[in-house]
């Protein structure tokens, strides 16, 4: 076998792994292809080449671009010892999660991040209606605080100043215990017996019931003041040690008031205090109206640089075109698998790539026209056009992924997704403009249209 | 045409371009958006009902509004027809919801719709203004040592530091240049700088330093079969001939690619991708009229300066034929 019929073997497999990848990339048109196929035959089974289940993994496409918001919390850690950062930003992660999955969007994200001494929890909510109610159910999950007389502090003094609503100086009267809403593994609803009044019942957790035995054995006689988001909502005098972990708030709720607040507290007493600091919101249809403008553009841009190439560069320029065609396909399925989050940023990136991309095919056939008109064979022209370029090809290159990947480094998550976006552009393209283009114009080559010299040339040059 | 021959007249065009930048840029300097600064926008949108009489609540209206809400500096823009965009401080989300509560307050009759809401505090655009300056230099430190590793091997008749240090005088150029046309487009058509005008930035760095190097590659790789008749002013000269080919259309397709984005794409990248475009265009006319020509001038310099040199140390130079 000749290396000709090698490589159109070769050829003819990568096509077959792109029309995959494209299969892969895009389900529905396959899906269609197969529906109106049945639908004419009448045969049944066709319809298991559907394409379902891992198949039809969609794209995932950013906040801007399907709509929903971008939260950036502060959290305060100015109550938690040092070394336990890390835990408490796990226990509140956790506990944002459980909130925000009330919601009921798709992938929410939730995420931790530290900038400098700061730690800040970063929330993401695609394609949610009311944003304000969102905002206003993770923002007002309870905090839940137990503190206990200062030194030297009576029991009355404190009911006192509690009942006289004075809670500067209530707060200089009392100490923080280590005893909080993390440690709350449930919350239920009760009503006392006698009173019919609604109470909360509190459950704690094995760390949480040792806290609070300790605290009620150390606090016999005196109050433990229980406060919800900074403000004291009751002050149990303490008879005796409490062990089991259990214990039960009453206060001035309507039955109402007291389900909600039990609803929050199952679904999360934050450990940790937080404020937000930034939003970003975009409503549905301005997020798909940029999708449709996005989408436009990649069109319109592809067929600008394959008008482009295969004006300029004939032969070649076709061959370019088939490999950048292959490019994208395997861009797109890598976008979909890892998955890469696709913002109109990242989209940009994936377009300006796609102009790239035939970069270092410009460098090859500019070599190669070099080459001929220097008298070389066509074949010796093109072996010398792909060796000679590939170190301006890697050079060039590396300069692109440096930038990508302080980029993505220094990055916001709009910055991040182009960076991603282009990078991987920039990787893929080098072995789509090399590999497949030097398989494709080495299985195009046979004596016959090596006769047409004038095919393998660029530009003006005949 | 000869390019390094005339090379006098590129380098008056980017001096005058550069020096323009520069003047632009400290007498009007940028104007950065709430992703640098902090603040809040809102876009809304009023559906105008047709042949209702309706219009787009007055000037006036809205500002009767963000003053309910507590807000007494706003900035007001129509987009669209129906649309208006308004610009103030940082707000948290009660007073944000009070500004949608007091709109639709006094637009009873129709629907509004709140299309974005960014609010950014200034810590936020504090700290990105301190990334931004790392990534701005750390790509800058990296490409430097990468092209100083990259021309390692390219010695005479200069020296591999000289080819790394015009190509920096090419990137400060392809870099101010766009930054100094975002400085005047600031002033006169109110265009803000934002993360995105970084990224664009920093990827024009990546840009510059991929077509400078592919020229001084291809006069590396002239210098190695140098011909004995070329002195090194004809090799750069045929090196640049050879590539500017090459050089303006890998640059076109993704000048191709970006328009499409600018033309097609949406808002929010639009002058990233104008910004983009602009250092594509810089950053190839630099490699091909400013670096390549400097690294002439560079040797040229050094050379005058060995001749004199060795006249006045009484030696005798013999001159090349």
């Amino acid at each position: 076998m000749n290396e000709g019929t090698t490589k159109r073997f070769l050829s003819a497999g990568l096509l077959f792994c792109a029309l995959l990848l494209g299969m892969f990339d895009a389900p529905a048109y396959w899906n269609r292809l197969v529906d109106s196929v049945s639908a004419r035959t009448a045969i049944e089974d066709i319809m298991m080449f559907r394409l379902d289940g891992a198949f039809s993994r969609p794209f995932r496409l950013g906040l801007d671009l399907v709509g929903g918001t971008h939260l950036v919390y502060r959290a305060d850690m100015s109550r938690i010892g040092s070394g336990e950062y890390q835990d408490a930003m796990q226990a509140l992660r956790d506990v944002i999660e459980r909130r925000v999955n009330l919601f009921g969007v798709t992938e929410p994200v939730v995420q931790v991040e530290t900038s400098g001494q700061e730690y800040r929890l970063i929330v993401e909510l695609a394609g949610i209606k009311d944003v304000g109610a969102a905002i206003r159910l993770i923002g007002e999950t309870p905090l839940l605080e137990f503190k206990e007389p200062a030194p030297g502090v009576t029991a009355e003094h404190v009911y006192t100043t509690l009942s006289a609503g004075d809670l500067a100086t209530l707060d200089q009267l009392l100490a923080t215990t280590p005893l909080n809403g993390k440690f709350l593994s449930r919350a239920t609803l009760q009503f006392d017996p006698t009173t019919n009044a609604p109470m909360i019942g509190l459950q704690f957790n094995s760390d949480g019931s040792a806290l609070f035995e300790a605290l009620t054995e150390k606090n016999i006689g005196n109050p433990l003041v229980i406060y919800l988001d900074g403000a004291p909502i009751s002050a149990p005098r303490v008879n005796e040690k409490i062990s089991g972990g259990e214990a039960q708030i009453t206060g001035q709720f309507t039955p109402e008031e007291a389900r909600t607040l039990v609803g929050r507290l199952n679904s999360g007493a934050l450990p940790v205090p937080i404020s937000l600091l930034s939003q970003q919101t975009v409503e549905a249809s301005l997020g798909r109206d940029s999708l449709i403008k996005s989408l436009d553009a990649g069109l319109y841009g592809f067929l600008a640089v394959i008008i482009f190439m295969i004006a300029w560069y004939r032969l070649p320029g076709l061959i370019s075109v088939v490999a950048l065609l292959m490019y994208a396909a395997l861009t797109l399925a890598v976008f979909k698998l890892i998955p890469v989050t696709l913002s109109a940023a990242g989209i940009a990136g994936f377009i300006l790539s796609l102009g790239m991309a035939v970069d270092a095919n410009i460098l090859i056939f500019e070599r190669l026209k070099e080459e001929m008109l220097k008298g070389k064979d066509l074949e010796e022209a093109m072996r010398e056009g792909f060796d000679r370029a590939w170190t301006s090809i890697r050079d060039s290159n590396i300069s692109s992924l440096i930038s990508a990947s302080i980029l993505y480094w220094f990055g916001t998550s709009i910055v991040q997704g182009f960076a991603l976006t282009l990078g991987l552009g920039v990787i893929i393209s080098m072995f789509s403009a090399i590999t497949v283009t030097r398989t494709f114009l080495l299985a195009a080559m046979s004596k016959r249209l090596a006769r047409f010299r004038t095919l393998f040339l660029s530009g003006f040059a005949r | 045409m000869n390019i390094v021959r005339n090379r006098n007249i590129f380098y008056t065009v980017s001096a005058a371009l550069f020096a323009g930048s520069i003047i632009a840029l400290l007498s009007f300097g940028l104007k950065f958006g709430i992703d640098f600064t902090g603040g809040a926008i809102m876009e809304v949108e009023f559906a105008v009902k047709a042949g209702e009489g309706m219009a787009v609540p007055e000037r006036a209206v809205l500002e009767e509004a963000l003053a309910a809400s507590g807000i007494d500096h706003s900035v007001i823009q129509p987009t669209g027809d129906t649309g208006v965009l308004l610009r103030f401080h940082d707000v948290d989300e009660a007073t944000h919801q009070t500004i949608l509560h007091e709109l639709r307050m006094r637009y009873v009759p129709a629907e509004v719709v709140e299309k974005r809401f960014d609010s950014i505090g200034p810590t936020i655009g504090s700290e990105l203004r301190r990334r931004s300056m790392y990534a701005v230099v750390l790509v800058m430190v990296l490409i430097i040592l990468y092209i100083a590793w990259a021309f390692r091997r390219v010695s005479k008749p200069v020296s591999s530091w000289k080819y790394g240090v015009v190509a920096i005088i090419a990137l400060v150029h392809d870099v101010v240049i766009p930054v100094g046309v975002f400085a005047i487009l600031g002033k006169f058509a109110g265009v803000e700088v934002d993360a995105l005008f970084v990224t664009a930035v920093l990827t024009i760095l990546g840009f510059s330093v991929h077509d400078t190097i592919v020229v001084f590659d291809r006069i590396r790789e002239n210098l190695k079969g140098v011909r004995s008749d070329l002195v090194f002013e004809d090799i750069v000269e045929k090196s640049l001939q050879e590539t500017i080919g090459r050089s303006i259309n890998t640059s076109l397709s993704v000048l191709l690619s970006l328009a499409a984005v600018y033309f097609f794409g949406g808002v929010s990248v639009k002058y990233f991708s104008l910004a983009m475009m602009l250092g594509v265009v810089i950053g190839t006319y630099s490699s091909i009229f400013i670096a390549s020509p400097l690294v002439v001038t560079w040797q040229q310099f050094m050379e005058k300066g060995g001749q004199r040199e060795r006249k006045e140390k009484g030696v005798f130079y013999k001159k090349n034929k």
